[in-house]
């Protein structure tokens, strides 16, 4: 009886369930467009806006004064000048903070990767996983208190490039426990048992046999820290010229970027700095990628 | 045998430099936000007051932790069915097809955009279409905010949700396809289940990047010193203020400000923390 | 090739024709199985591993539409209707499956394991009725005694063994005609098989059973009929003890015998 009961029950709600679980599909895919679609959005939008104010004197000229700008708006023409000064800044302050964060985020790694669970390995993991939830305005803060008015007595590329290790080190950190994690240990007991120093093993072992995994992580925290704003805005401040003293205030194509957006005479420098910044993060992305497949 | 003592005191040296960033970082922002504490208690975290000028200096943080509050639930809010659709998506239903690789690799994309360039397309596309649908006659405020902020942080939430419901075990799946189930009972009754922890880790941590972001915020919140009464109310978070009042602080104001980059340092490193720990007891 | 020897009036299941490819440009891993299954019976599916047996297995409750890659031809008829005609849900309502490992749902306790098969399709029923699903279910697969205090608990927690027969038990509780077991001890430690085994001998006269498995003397011990497969070929099906005492395939008897496999 009861099994007949049920059968006549579920021939009932089987159409029933069937539309459900297509609707339910249908708005699965409907709500998945509907989330990549800015991306699409974005960068449409920049290389349309942004693409007829890249020129030659867009790579080789600094940004113009508010002056210039105005007269060339309204005359029609383009603005005349670049983002070199951004360009160089952003080179200058991002490997800095490259130098420093690289190889200590390594060393990390490596100490990390070697100690395993104990429990100073663990706080230090811990610790660095909270670095890397610290918001970027936070660590300008630091970096202006430590830097700003503790070494270079005003604002600096120094400063910005502090602040950019802080967010660096955690990535770099995380990627080389990780790579080094998959690694054969064989390898590493069979360059340990030729009795081979262990600096040895790791420079001639470890770090070449992992190295497309270091180079991925490596890139991608350039890429995390390229467009970074805030923290510069608080530490390197910005620079009408092209500097390379790192112990001077210096600009960077995101700085540039929030200069262009208050000025309303430089509105159109906005889109293509924005498109070149892009570009160079997606750039960088797309590398790594590469390095991921080598793996 | 000598050498390889050394480079262990290396590496072991080397990880002091994270003891040494994080110790000094609280203790710089501790030390820095005393005096405006000890000038107001709890009066900085209670008061709605923020009143730079001179003689009558009043510093009350409360406006802009009830923006940042409000735009970063928002932002989850929104972020929540559109990363959970996209993660069943590419884990789902097109598990290992280039479809799935397709939307994975353009959410991607979408984490490597500068917060900057979110706060640009916020401003002059968003903006513009807000005002357009009438929604509000400006534009600038809680809503626009917390909108783009979601966009920010779907791909944080899909990357990790996604991972987890890819882990499902097949074998259970068809259990539950065995005995009659249709797609959407696999995924209510199986996936979810199984999937839980790590999915609603992956939105604490998505929630914990939306209350530090900057630029984005700072272009579009309308910048208002007030605690915003409503969806399209304008107001101030905790990390534009300090954006947009850094340039002519000192004093007085500037230990206001790393005290709410004090605030923002606890409050991110909370919601990170019961993040992570939920991924942890999962595993 | 088909040599169906011996004649089956009535066939619960009959599978005419049938092939499957994992996909379009792949050769057949299943080429051309014509077979029937009689009621109440336990039929085993032998062969030597990759042989194409639990791909003739799972097609029978139209698994293989889970991968949209994968090719079938052919028909295969339930009680004389063609199943793929028949909706999904409700096919699968009437051929139950037991897995390779015990795979009980993690995040549900015993009881809703067994009931799980309602729930799934949402069904609503009194307590009582579920009560009493729950608790002949599991006294058909001998598990009442060694759960009933700990119904709540979750499934994950049992034995090996006992997660087996719980996944047994969520089966039968959804009243199928046919389950289809794809070996279903080969996870299990010796005593846990012969228990599955013998629970195996009891269901067959409420149900039909189809097994897969790669244990030839588990098919000579439990099955009255069997079905020997070779690279995608049903070699040679017929009554067991017929099979195992005179088989007419030179393959067959290699395969019995040990030479391969």
């Amino acid at each position: 009886m009861e099994v007949k009961n049920n059968t006549a029950e579920l021939k009932d709600n089987s159409a029933y369930r069937r539309l459900k679980d297509k609707v339910f599909f249908g708005i699965v895919i409907g709500v998945s467009v509907i989330t990549i679609s800015p991306i699409i959005l974005i960068i449409g939008k920049l290389i349309l806006k942004g693409f007829k104010q890249i020129n030659f004197s867009f790579f080789t000229e600094v940004t113009p004064s508010t002056y210039d700008a105005m007269v060339a708006v309204s005359n029609n023409e383009t603005i005349p000048g670049g983002i070199v000064n951004g360009i160089t800044g952003t080179l200058l302050i991002v490997g800095i903070a490259s130098l420093i964060a690289i190889p200590i985020g390594i060393l990390i790694g490596l100490f990390l990767f070697e100690s395993g669970e104990k429990a100073y390995a663990r706080l230090i993991r811990n610790l660095s996983d909270i670095l890397q939830g610290v918001p970027s305005i936070v660590l300008g803060l630091i970096a202006y208190l430590w830097v700003v008015k503790g070494i270079t007595n005003g604002y600096s590329a120094l400063a910005g490039s502090v602040a950019l290790a802080i967010m660096m080190l955690p990535l770099i950190i995380r990627s080389t426990e990780e790579t080094m994690k998959m690694i054969p240990g064989s390898l590493k007991e069979a360059g340990m048992a030729l009795g081979v120093p262990y600096y040895k093993v790791i420079l001639r072992v470890l770090i070449p046999s992992g190295f497309s995994g270091l180079m991925t992580g490596i890139l991608l925290a350039i890429s995390r820290i390229l467009g970074e704003t805030a923290p510069l805005m608080l530490t390197a401040l910005g620079n009408p010229m092209i500097n390379w003293d790192a112990t001077a205030p210096t600009s960077a194509v995101p700085l540039l970027i929030w200069d262009f957006y208050n000025d309303p005479n430089m509105v159109d420098l906005i889109w293509s700095s924005s498109l070149f910044l892009m570009g160079f993060v997606l750039t960088l992305n797309i590398i790594s990628k590469r390095f991921i497949a080598k793996q | 045998m000598k050498s390889d003592t050394i480079t262990k005191y290396v590496l072991l040296i080397s990880s002091v430099v994270i003891l040494l960033v994080s110790g000094g970082m609280v203790f710089s922002l501790i030390g820095d936000a005393v005096p405006v504490f000890e000038k107001f208690g709890w009066r900085f975290i209670t008061s709605t007051e923020w009143n730079p000028t001179e003689g009558r200096e009043n510093y009350g943080a409360l406006p802009f932790i009830a923006g940042t509050i409000s735009t970063s639930v928002l932002a989850l809010l929104i972020c929540l069915p559109m990363a959970f659709a996209t993660a069943l998506f590419i884990a789902e239903y097109f598990k290992k097809s280039s479809f799935s690789s397709i939307i994975g690799s353009m959410v991607d994309l979408l984490a490597g955009v500068p917060s900057i360039v979110y706060g640009l397309w916020g401003f002059y596309t968003l903006r513009p279409f807000i005002v357009s649908l009438g929604l509000d006659p400006q534009g600038y405020g809680i809503f626009t905010s917390g909108l783009i902020l979601a966009i920010m942080i779907i791909p944080y939430a899909t990357s990790i949700s996604s991972e987890i419901i890819a882990m499902v075990p097949n074998e259970l799946k068809e259990a539950a396809y065995s005995l009659g189930a249709t797609r959407l009972e696999v995924i209510k009754y199986v996936v979810i289940p199984n999937a839980r922890s790590g999915i609603i880790a992956s939105f604490i941590l998505a929630f914990g990047r939306a209350l530090g972001e900057t630029m984005a915020v700072t272009m579009l919140i309308g910048n208002a010193n007030i605690i915003p009464t409503g969806l399209f109310s304008t107001g101030n978070s905790m990390a534009s203020v300090i954006a947009n009042q850094f340039g002519e602080a000192d004093g007085l104001k500037m230990s206001a400000l790393v005290a709410i980059g004090l605030l923002l340092f606890v409050i991110t490193g909370i919601i990170n923390a019961v993040g992570k720990l939920v991924i942890k007891k999962m595993s | 090739m088909n040599t169906n020897i011996d004649v089956i009036e009535n066939p619960v299941l009959k599978i005419d024709n049938l092939h499957i490819a994992y996909n379009k440009s792949d050769n057949y891993a299943v080429k051309n199985v014509n077979v029937t299954v009689k009621k109440n019976t336990i039929t085993a599916i032998m062969g030597p591993s990759g042989c194409g047996k639990s791909t003739l297995l799972r097609a029978i409750n139209r698994m293989h539409e889970l991968y949209p890659d994968i090719q079938t031809k052919g028909s295969i008829y339930l009680n004389e209707e063609d199943i793929m005609k028949m909706s999904s849900i409700h096919l699968r309502r009437k051929v139950g499956m037991v897995f390779q490992r015990p795979n009980p749902f993690p995040t549900m306790s015993i009881y809703d394991n067994v009931i799980a098969g309602y729930k799934l399709n949402g069904m609503r029923m009194k307590k009582s009725e579920r009560d009493q699903i729950v608790e002949e279910s599991l006294k058909s697969v001998a598990l009442w005694d060694e759960v009933k205090d700990s119904l709540h608990k979750k499934g994950t927690f049992l034995s090996g063994g006992q997660q087996q027969r719980l996944c047994i038990a969520r089966a039968i509780a959804y009243k199928p005609d046919v389950i289809l077991l794809d070996e279903p001890t080969s996870a299990l430690d010796p005593i846990a098989t012969s228990r599955v085994e013998d629970l195996l001998v009891k269901l067959k006269k409420d149900y039909t059973i189809v097994m897969v498995t790669h244990n030839m003397s588990q098919a000579a011990r439990i099955s009255e009929y069997s079905m020997f497969m070779y690279l995608g070929d049903l070699v040679e099906y017929g009554k067991t003890k017929r099979m195992f005492t005179n088989p007419r395939d030179n393959k067959t008897e290699e395969y019995l015998t040990g030479k391969f496999g």
